[in-house]
C-alpha cells in the first residue's frame, strides 16, 4: 500500500466485510477508535501506510447499555460519555474511576475504555478495573463472534489477541452481586494526567454480616500485561475485610507483581507500592459495599 | 486517495478534499485558512488545538479530517460574534491573562465549553478541565481568575 486510506462503515456486516477484503488482498489495517494513541503513534514510531478503519459509525460499538445482564461497553464510547453515566458509575465506580483518570478533558472527549484496552499498555488504566469486573471482550471476526475475559485479551506489550480481520466490538461486564463494589487506585507522581507507576483494581461482595464471599484482585504497570492475582483475592474471601486481610492481599499483589526498573519507579518501590495500592483498593471497595454503593 | 469531506464548521457548511491521514487541524489551517486554531504539540498533551466537535471538546491534532464527514465543527472562530467578544475573551483580556497567545485559542474554546456544561464551575474543576491546556507564560493564575469571572457574569451573578 502506497497510502494511507480511510474507512468508516456504519455496520458490523460492513466492517467484516471491509477488513475481509483487506486482508484477502494483503492490505495492512488498522482500526480506529478514539485515536489518542494511535494517531500519535502513526505519526511517530509507525508511520507506514495502511487502511484506517474508523468504527465509531458502527452503532454496536457506541452502545452504554445497563440491564439485568450487566454491562455492555461499546468499544468507541469516549470516556466523556462513560463518565456523564451516573448509573454505570453507582454499579461500577472503580471502572470509571479509570477511565476518568486517562488524560485531560480534550482527550476524556475521545479516548475509548475498549481502545485502551487494545493498545495494551502495560500501564493502561481500564485494564486492571475492567479484569477486577471479570470483564469478557465480544469480538466479531470472519468466523463470527467470540468472547475471551480480559486477562486472557491482553498478550504482551502493546499486543493483544485480535487475530487478523477481527476486531472489539464491545465489553461485557457481569451484573455484580449485592452489596458488591469495585475501585481502582494508581499512583502517579503528579495530580493528574500521567502514567501509572502501579496501580490496583479491586472488586468485593460482602454477605449481611459483611464476610466478603467474592473477590476479584488485579494490578497494572508492575508486569507486561496487567495481572490477575486469585492469591490476593483468597487473602480476602471468608474475612471481614479486615486490616490483616487487606495486609495479606497487599502482601500477594507484590508477591505477584514482576516489575521493571525504570524512570518511574524501581522494581523494588513499584512492588511496594502495588500492595499498598492494594489494600487502599480493597477498603475503598469494602467500604462502598457497606455504604449501600452496590 | 484524498477524501471527500462535507462539514459544519462555525455553523457553515464546507466541503473539502484530504488526505487520509490528515489531521483536522491541518485541514482547518491549510486547506481551510482557520489559523486561529494553533498546532503545539501535535500529540495531545498541550490543548493549543482544542475544538469543540459536535459539541465535544478535543484535541484536532488527534481527529482525522476524513472523520469530520457529518458532523460539526467549533472553532475559536466561531466562539464571538461580529458586535461581541465572548465573555471568556472578553475577561482573558480585562484580567491579562495572555503574553505569547499560543495556547489562548486552546483556552477560550476548552473555557467555553467548561462554562456551557457547568455554569458555576470551583476553582478545582476550572483547574482540573483547563488542565490539558499547558500555557508557558501567563503561570496559569489569570487565566483561570478570568475563566472563573466570565463563568460569573455569564450567569449575570455580581462579583
Amino acid at each position: 500500500m502506497e497510502s494511507f486510506a480511510y474507512q468508516a462503515p456504519n455496520s458490523l456486516d460492513a466492517a467484516l466485510a471491509l477488513l475481509a477484503v483487506q486482508r484477502q488482498a494483503s492490505v495492512r489495517t488498522q482500526i480506529l477508535a478514539g485515536g489518542t494513541d494511535m494517531i500519535v503513534q502513526l505519526r511517530s514510531i509507525d508511520r507506514d501506510p495502511r487502511m484506517i478503519v474508523d468504527i465509531k459509525r458502527i452503532p454496536e460499538t457506541r452502545r452504554i447499555a445497563l440491564s439485568a445482564d450487566g454491562l455492555i461497553l461499546g468499544a468507541a464510547v469516549a470516556g466523556a460519555e462513560l463518565s456523564a453515566r451516573g448509573d454505570v458509575a453507582a454499579i461500577y465506580p472503580g471502572l470509571v474511576e479509570a477511565a476518568d483518570l486517562i488524560g485531560s478533558t480534550q482527550i476524556q472527549g475521545r479516548a475509548s475504555v475498549g481502545g485502551n484496552l487494545c493498545n495494551a499498555s502495560p500501564a493502561g488504566d481500564t485494564i486492571p478495573a475492567l479484569i477486577a469486573n471479570a470483564a469478557i471482550c465480544q469480538i466479531a471476526g470472519p468466523g463470527g463472534w467470540r468472547e475471551l475475559p480480559v486477562e486472557d485479551f491482553v498478550v504482551g506489550v502493546g499486543r493483544n489477541a485480535l487475530e487478523p480481520g477481527e476486531f472489539l466490538v464491545a465489553l461485557r461486564l457481569p451484573v455484580p452481586a449485592a452489596r458488591s463494589a469495585d475501585a481502582y487506585l494508581r499512583f502517579i507522581p503528579r495530580t493528574e494526567m500521567d502514567i501509572a507507576v502501579a496501580s490496583a483494581g479491586v472488586r468485593v461482595a460482602l454477605d449481611e454480616q459483611g464476610v466478603c464471599t467474592q473477590a476479584r484482585v488485579a494490578i497494572g504497570a508492575v508486569a507486561v500485561t496487567a495481572l490477575l492475582v486469585p492469591e490476593a483475592a483468597e487473602a480476602l474471601i471468608g474475612t471481614r475485610l479486615d486490616e490483616a486481610a487487606c495486609a495479606a492481599a497487599a502482601a500477594a499483589s507484590s508477591a505477584a507483581a514482576r516489575p521493571i526498573s525504570d524512570k518511574r519507579g524501581t522494581e523494588t518501590y513499584r512492588r511496594q507500592v502495588v500492595g499498598v495500592l492494594t489494600r487502599r483498593a480493597a477498603v475503598i471497595a469494602r467500604d462502598r459495599a457497606l455504604g449501600g454503593q452496590a | 486517495m484524498k477524501q471527500q469531506v462535507s462539514s459544519t464548521i462555525n455553523g457553515e457548511p464546507v466541503e473539502f478534499l484530504c488526505a487520509a491521514d490528515e489531521t483536522a487541524l491541518e485541514v482547518l489551517r491549510n486547506r481551510l485558512s482557520l489559523t486561529g486554531t494553533k498546532e503545539g504539540c501535535s500529540t495531545g498533551d498541550c490543548g493549543a488545538c482544542s475544538v469543540l466537535l459536535d459539541d465535544r471538546l478535543v484535541c484536532s491534532c488527534l481527529v482525522f479530517a476524513a472523520e469530520l464527514e457529518g458532523r460539526s465543527v467549533t472553532t475559536v472562530e466561531g466562539i464571538a460574534t461580529p458586535e461581541q467578544l465572548h465573555p471568556v475573551q472578553q475577561k482573558l483580556l480585562e484580567h491579562a491573562a495572555l503574553q505569547c497567545g499560543i495556547c489562548t485559542p486552546g483556552v477560550v474554546v476548552a473555557a467555553k465549553a467548561l462554562i456551557d456544561a457547568n455554569p458555576n464551575p470551583t476553582e478545582e474543576e476550572t483547574r482540573y478541565w483547563l488542565a490539558g491546556n499547558l500555557c508557558r507564560c501567563t503561570g496559569y493564575d489569570k487565566i483561570i481568575r478570568a475563566v472563573m469571572d466570565a463563568a460569573a457574569e455569564m450567569r449575570g451573578a455580581t462579583p
